[in-house]
């Protein structure tokens, strides 16, 4: 059987001024799955994310593909796992868009050729393949993140994580990355307390809620149940509703 | 946008021949003008003059509006120049010298006001010309490729980079006191001041932080690649040769 993507079991971690952020948290995601982490804010779900590649280490177990998360199996998780921040301009540090996107092939050793590729690739994945020479300051914020998002792709990620892909884009925007991170055909956990946002793209949801997982499932049930959002600070924008809301 | 954000993308200004060389041919070229011209001895006239003249010919080439680089040179030179003219009131006496009123101008004092004059006159038009010809993302390829360490034109590009963000953060906290009908105007209120340099100072770090995160998740190990390298052309070729023989031989008769 092929192992899962992301098995997580009874996680811990505190930051050093003695925050809990984790409280013994669970989790399975079966390769392939588009799954939400969702919750209010402070729930712990960035935090979560930062262990999906080792970047914050707590108690407990990580494994990615049946890989464990430890010393020295940290490139190769590296490598599977993009992370697409919430701050595209995080993601953005060098002097062009091209050069930003090279940046993580080139990390790997790959040729010039094989960068060369990746890099056309990943922007044409994004709709942004005219942009490779522009600076990162010179595009709009959903284009930023757009461009972020093909930073992670140039890896050939086997799991893409994205922390709030929705916040502060226009409604453009959001669709146009909606559409693509549909089409990418990779495991997804997206981040987000955006509820709408989430059902489009995934089918299962969790919400992470004082550092633990609360609820898991169908995305339609747990968006469905009006209570379980309630009890956890989450709602549905006015006048959304679950059922045939997917189109 | 902003001013500063004006100032730094508007550098690079039309094309031309010059425009058109590479950067690492640039850099090389107008660095040495200004080290020649740094090493030249004052007293010779001449050779100074010729380095203009070499200068104005590059400029013309470029066909950069000359107002424009009169502005970017004005805006340098004065700092530069401030310490300098007040040399000749405080050199010694000896060298020959001059009294106006009850004032003592010292000749040899008057030299290095001259020698400051005209060596910062080139440096800055060199700079000035290497700067509006060339767009950033090029002048660090350039230095790259001229095996700046690594690390310096990555601290380089970052500056570059989050100068921009700076710049905003700085107007939108400005913006917010403003709109709390701050002003700015009173001692008292230089805490407030201090206050705002202070957390824009720890957003700058916390930024510096998420950077290097997001560079972590992506497989940084602290040791970058260079890019491929540049390939030079005849006109670069043409270019650093023709410049190099005008300044040795201006440079070994002066
Ligand atoms: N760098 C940090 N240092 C200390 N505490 C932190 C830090 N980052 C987050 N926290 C705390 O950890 C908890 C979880 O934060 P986070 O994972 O960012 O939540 P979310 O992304 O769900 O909004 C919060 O209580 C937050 O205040
Ligand atoms: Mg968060």
């Amino acid at each position: 059987m092929e192992p899962a993507a992301v098995d997580i079991v009874d996680l811990h971690f505190s930051y050093p001024d003695g925050t809990p952020a984790l409280c013994g948290v669970n989790l399975r995601v079966q390769a392939g799955e588009s799954v939400a982490v969702i919750g209010p804010n402070g729930a712990g779900k960035s935090t979560l994310l930062l262990h999906l590649n080792g970047i914050l280490r707590g108690q407990g177990q990580v494994c990615i593909f049946g890989v464990r998360v430890q010393d020295g199996t940290l490139r190769e998780i590296r490598r599977r796992v993009g992370v697409v921040f919430q701050d595209p301009d995080d993601q953005l540090f060098l002097t062009s868009v091209a050069q930003d996107v090279a940046f993580g092939p080139s990390n790997m050793r790959l040729s010039e050729e094989e960068i060369a590729r990746r890099v056309h690739e990943s922007l044409a994945a994004v709709d942004m393949q005219a942009f490779g020479d522009r600076a990162a300051h010179h595009l709009s914020f959903g284009q930023k993140k757009r461009v972020a998002t093909a930073t992670v792709l140039s890896m050939q990620p086997d799991l893409l994580v994205l922390d709030e892909p929705s916040a502060n884009l226009d409604p453009r925007a959001r669709r146009q990355l909606v559409r693509i991170l549909r089409g990418l055909p990779v495991t997804k956990i997206i981040v987000t307390h955006d509820l709408p946002y989430a059902y489009e793209i995934c089918e299962r949801a969790v919400i992470l809620s004082g550092g633990r997982v609360a609820a898991d499932g169908p995305i339609d049930d747990i968006l469905g149940d009006g209570e379980l959002l309630d009890s956890h600070d989450l709602e549905l924008p006015y006048g959304f509703a679950v059922a045939g809301a997917r189109s | 946008m902003s001013g500063a954000h004006h100032f730094l993308t508007e550098a690079q200004y039309g094309d031309s021949l010059v425009h058109r060389l590479d950067p690492r041919v640039k850099i090389m070229g107008l660095m040495g003008l200004t080290v020649v011209s740094v090493s030249t001895p004052a007293d010779a006239v001449w050779a100074f003059a010729s380095y203009l003249g070499v200068l104005l010919f590059l400029l013309g080439l470029s066909r950069l509006p000359l107002v424009l680089v009169l502005r970017r040179v004005a805006l340098v030179l004065p700092f530069i120049l401030m310490v300098a003219v007040f040399l000749p009131f405080f050199g010694r006496a000896g060298g020959g010298g001059y009294n106006v009123g009850s004032v003592r101008i010292s000749g040899a004092g008057l030299l290095v006001l001259w020698n400051v004059t005209a060596k910062a006159t080139v440096g800055v038009t060199a700079m000035t010309l290497l700067a509006s010809t060339t767009s950033f993302p090029e002048l660090v390829a350039g230095l790259e490729r001229l095996r700046t360490p690594r690390l310096f034109t990555l601290i380089v590009s970052f500056m570059y980079r989050y100068s921009f963000l700076f710049v905003e953060e700085f107007r939108r906290m400005r913006r917010a006191m403003e709109a709390r009908n701050f002003q700015g105007r009173w001692l008292w209120q230089a805490g407030i001041v201090g206050h705002m340099v202070s957390s824009l100072f720890l957003r700058s770090y916390q930024r510096g932080e998420r950077v290097y995160l997001a560079m972590v998740s992506r497989g940084y190990d602290g040791s970058m690649r260079a890019s491929a390298p540049l390939a030079l052309r005849r006109a670069d070729a043409a270019f650093i040769t023709g410049l190099a023989t005008v300044l040795l031989a201006v440079r070994i008769t002066a």
